[in-house]
């Protein structure tokens, strides 16, 4: 098993240089450049031609992109546009925000998706298996950028009961006041992107249900005299969970996804809002690195499903 | 009486009928059928004659949801049919074990061997888990594996058709049941290993005293394992006796028909005998009258009871319908089987 | 038979398939799955080839029909090769040579009508106009007893024996010459089974087909069958007439075979047991003697004209 995850792992390098020459290519499509918003406006075309000179900016597409990987061997992304740092530094402390609300949002999908989920297909066709299932058509028939939009206005302003934007609040000091407002600070999008991606969760769990329970090993069970409590507990739960299991790791991509949304209309400084604004300001060098960070997380995320599976699944061996 | 005293099941005027877009189908009707101790019945028919539903039936293993169920099974003077859950489970796996077709799905493909074995032991007897291990590998041992202790940490996927098989049949046996219901135990398999689980089966019945009610499309393993036969057309019973009297004087025109269209009863160049038309499906089922009747066009309704009853012929052979008493083959002479 | 014109010949043919594994994931081993069987099927012929699951015997046929390719080996068809598929297809060779499945649950496109499940091998192979096509489908029908009703039906609406009987309507649409049939009878009831037997031996006295019938069902493969192969791992261990497999069995695993098989007979069952515990025995203290070292048959040696088994050589006389 460790030699095929290091065989896994291997093969990501061509996926992910294969990546960054597209993501390469296309940034240096896009119109503009990193200089001529951000400047002092009195500053000549002169001048930006220089600054880009230098900046390499002017070089062929292949030349730059070696410059870049050439860094990025020696642990140096280079230093944003914008910003004026070190990119891994903006990403390093950006990437934290995000990391803790996707995990907290993960947490929330998790602990509404799965009793529903549960709870539908063993109500199946009756009236519990229709709420959930009204809920679920209703999360996914809704953009998720209308949810959020409605919920910053009903619980932020209208009830003014959870914080619009930022990650903490700014008077917090101390260790615990900054842990307790970050928490706070994430309530509201997390338990929004929770019950936006808990649809996906509960059907899958709902049909898990339904197939385990129909199935023969269950007939078996029963046959044993195992009561119906118990083989909930011992044989449909865990059958039914395969396909969220296989699931599990590919969210990550879902929960990058949806960041983008989270943080643009929270105001919340995670990688999400970080690369909005590197697009939009032309900052090559932390856009080119926030995508093969994400890159790099989706395989990953691919990669821990598979694994997952194989540990609960003894009929499939990562081999 | 003696009779009583071995006797392990009745089944008294049993229906169940399913329910398909809100209106319910009668799938078997007025069962009546007794198991005693230490004997094989087999109950024979072809697919969608009923006779998995009756074995479904007598485990309590319908969705009450989706059938209905009437009459009385008898267990120990006790209905089974009238237990709730709780009361059933103190018989299903300890004085009923049931054996099913597919030994791979019959399986959870999620955990070991062992623990699917042991499962039994463990709601129903108090023995300590190290008392169950030992069970466990007995058992294995006992249905025919060589290797317990491997077998037992293997998962379903990894043992063969054959091997599933002995687990599926270690499992019914764990709590050594009086009586073993097999639903067609050896259709998924190989010949070779049909004939060794047979044996098994036969091996287990004498060596434990108990009753197998051995649920079976094949006529070549009644032949070899029943004591008696049931024979199940349209879910009726047919035909009743012992498997002698059955098969060297077969009466109901359906058994009859069915033993003709053996192929192991013709020559090669014989045309096999088909039966004419087809079941009707559950929804399409007359509900009176003899059910067999159209697949016998040539034969007059006046021969066919209104109502057909079972008639004893010789003593504890059955047969329904009085249509079997002038019945001939169109083509031969009646006396060909 | 012996005289009838040679249809189909299968000389060595090995179909291996491969096991992938360590770190590059490279070939490390190989399933033989079919492991150099011949054979010849004449015209006229109903060749039986049984097995239990894992024999090959399914694998063979694919092969011969061409759904799955020979790792080596050659099958002539006709006195053409057809091992490749160039050359298959060049000479519209399922035109000639076409297969009736196991399950005709999973082998008719649910979504295709009767018509046009029947059609399909006629629209790959003949020309023929609407009206044509649609007499030659209705025919076909009559032939297999389904009414003209059946055409614009959907395979749901056929009990398991019609299905089948469709199965094989489609089969010799294109008036084959040699059907394989992969356990065209094993999902089917006892009454049905009789009934899709019947039919194809009427379609072969008709339009003079030639079948390969691959089965595990002794009882079947006797009543329908003149030449008779025995697979066992990927071999052939014993070829013959229907006499000499039935009644002078050779090989030790045509033996077991035969003696596993249910006596339909009650009055015999005692005996028939006692036997096959016998052959049981046997089968256990000498079966190495029939498999070389490596668990592989032996090779198949000549006892008769017809007659060929894989047996050890001192044991040919005796």
């Amino acid at each position: 098993m460790w030699k095929t995850i290091l065989r896994r792992l291997l093969i990501m390098i061509p996926e992910l240089i294969i990546l960054s020459v597209l993501v390469f290519i296309l940034s240096k499509q896009l119109p503009g450049d990193p200089f001529t918003g951000s400047i002092n406006p009195k500053a000549s075309m002169g001048q930006i031609h220089h600054l880009m000179k230098i900046n390499g900016l002017y070089d062929p597409w292949y030349q730059q992109y070696w410059h870049w990987v050439v860094h990025l061997l020696h642990g140096d992304l280079g230093n944003s546009y914008e910003y004026q740092e070190p990119v891994t530094a903006i990403i390093g402390s950006r990437a934290i925000n995000t990391f803790w609300l996707a995990l907290l949002t993960m947490i929330m999908t998790y602990a509404i998706g799965l009793p529903m989920g549960l709870y539908a297909g063993r109500h199946e066709g009756k009236l519990q298996d229709a709420l959930v299932r009204i809920y679920s058509y209703a999360t996914m028939s809704v953009p998720f950028f209308v949810v959020l939009v409605i919920g910053c206005w009903i619980f932020g302003y209208g009830l003014n009961i959870f914080p619009t934007s930022g990650s903490v609040a700014p008077n917090a000091t101390g260790f615990f006041p900054v842990l307790l407002s970050k928490f706070y600070h994430m309530i509201l999008p997390a338990t929004l992107g929770a019950l936006f991606a808990t649809s996906s969760i509960t059907q899958y769990l709902r049909s898990g249900v339904i197939d385990a329970k129909n199935s023969n090993y269950v007939k078996t069970a029963q046959a044993k005299g195992v009561s119906m409590n118990n083989i909930y507990k011992h044989h449909i739960m865990r059958n039914a969970m395969l396909p969220i299991a296989a699931f599990a790791g590919y969210s990550i991509t879902g929960l990058l996804g949806g960041s983008l949304f989270t943080e643009q209309i929270f105001s919340y400084p995670g990688m999400g809002l970080l690369f909005l604004n590197a697009v939009n300001f032309r900052d090559y060098t932390v856009m080119t690195a926030l995508v093969l960070l994400y890159g790099f997380l989706s395989l990953l995320g691919t990669l821990l499903s598979d694994i997952a599976l194989s540990i609960i699944d003894p009929r499939i061996r990562v081999e | 009486m003696d009779i009583f005293k071995d006797r392990l099941l009745s089944i008294e005027n049993v229906n169940t009928s399913f329910k398909m877009d809100g209106k319910f189908y009668s799938a078997i009707k007025n069962i009546n059928l007794n198991i005693n101790r230490d004997e094989i019945l087999s109950i024979v028919g072809e697919s969608g004659c009923g006779k998995s539903t009756l074995a479904e039936t007598i485990m309590g293993l319908l969705n009450p949801e989706e059938a209905k169920v009437s009459g009385k099974i008898y267990f120990n003077k006790k209905d089974l049919i009238q237990m709730d859950e709780k009361e059933l489970n103190t018989y299903r796996g300890i004085k009923i074990g049931m054996i099913f077709q597919d030994p791979l799905s019959a399986l959870d493909p999620l955990k070991r061997i062992e623990e699917q074995v042991a499962e039994s032991l463990l709601y129903h007897t108090n023995e300590t888990s190290g008392e169950r291990h030992k069970r466990v590998l007995y058992l294995l041992n006992k249905v025919g594996i060589d290797k317990p202790d491997l077998i037992a940490h293997e998962f379903p996927h990894q043992l063969s058709g054959g091997m599933r098989q002995r687990v599926v049949i270690a499992m019914a046996i764990a709590c050594e049941p009086d009586l073993i219901i097999a639903d067609e135990p050896t259709t998924a398999l190989d010949v070779t290993i049909q004939a060794q689980i047979l044996d098994l089966l036969k091996k287990i019945q004498s060596e434990n005293h108990c009753g197998i009610i051995l649920i079976t499309h094949d006529l070549g393993v009644v032949a070899e394992t029943a004591d008696r036969v049931a024979v199940m057309y349209a879910g009726q019973i047919v035909e009743l006796g012992d498997v002698k009297q059955v098969f060297n004087n077969p009466k109901h025109p359906y058994t009859r028909s069915l033993l003709r269209s053996m192929p192991q009863n013709s020559t090669i160049d014989d045309h096999l005998y088909v039966i004419e038309g087809s079941v009707p499906s559950l929804k399409k089922m007359p509900t009176d009258g003899d059910l067999f009747a159209p697949r016998i066009p040539w034969v007059p309704m006046s021969e066919h009871e209104e109502h057909p009853k079972m008639h004893e012929l010789d003593s504890g052979h059955w047969v329904r319908c009085t249509c079997y008493k002038n019945f001939y083959f169109p083509d031969k002479d009646g006396s060909a089987v | 038979m012996k005289d009838s014109p040679i249809l189909l010949k299968v000389k060595n043919l090995r179909v291996h398939f491969p096991v992938r594994g360590g770190f590059w994931n490279r070939i490390i081993d190989k399933v033989k799955a079919v492991d150099g069987v011949s054979l010849t099927i004449r015209k006229g012929d109903t060749y039986g080839l049984i097995g239990e699951s894992g024999s090959g015997k399914s694998t063979t046929g694919k092969a011969i029909v061409g759904l799955q390719d020979a790792t080596k080996g050659h099958i002539s068809f006709m006195d053409s090769d057809v091992t490749k598929k160039s050359a298959r297809k060049k000479m519209n060779y399922n035109h000639d040579v076409q297969m009736i499945f196991q399950d005709p649950e999973l082998s008719l496109n649910p979504e295709k009508r009767i018509f046009d499940i029947i059609a399909e091998p006629l629209r790959n192979f003949e020309h023929l106009n609407n009206e044509e096509e649609k007499i030659k489908v209705l025919k076909l029908l009559e032939i297999v007893g389904l009414g003209p009703d059946s055409l614009y039906k959907y395979p749901h609406q056929f009990s398991g024996g019609q299905r089948q009987r469709i199965g094989v309507a489609r089969a010799v649409a294109t008036n084959p010459k040699l059907i394989v049939a992969d356990e065209p009878v094993s999902a089917l009831d006892l009454s049905v089974q009789a009934q899709v037997l019947n039919f194809m031996k009427k379609i072969q006295k008709e339009f003079d087909i030639s079948y390969l019938f691959i089965s595990h069902d002794l009882g079947v493969v006797k009543h329908m069958c003149n030449h008779i192969a025995i697979m066992n791992r990927g071999r052939i261990v014993e070829i013959g007439t229907r006499e000499d497999i039935y009644e002078h069995p050779l090989h030790i695993y045509t033996k077991r075979l035969l003696a596993s098989i249910p006596e339909a007979d009650v009055n015999k069952r005692e005996e028939h047991h006692k036997n096959r515990l016998e052959v049981e025995k046997y089968y256990e203290q000498n079966k190495d003697k029939f498999y070389d070292e490596n668990g592989e048959a032996l090779p198949l040696i000549q006892i008769t004209d017809t007659h060929l088994a894989a047996i050890p050589k001192n044991m040919k006389k005796g």
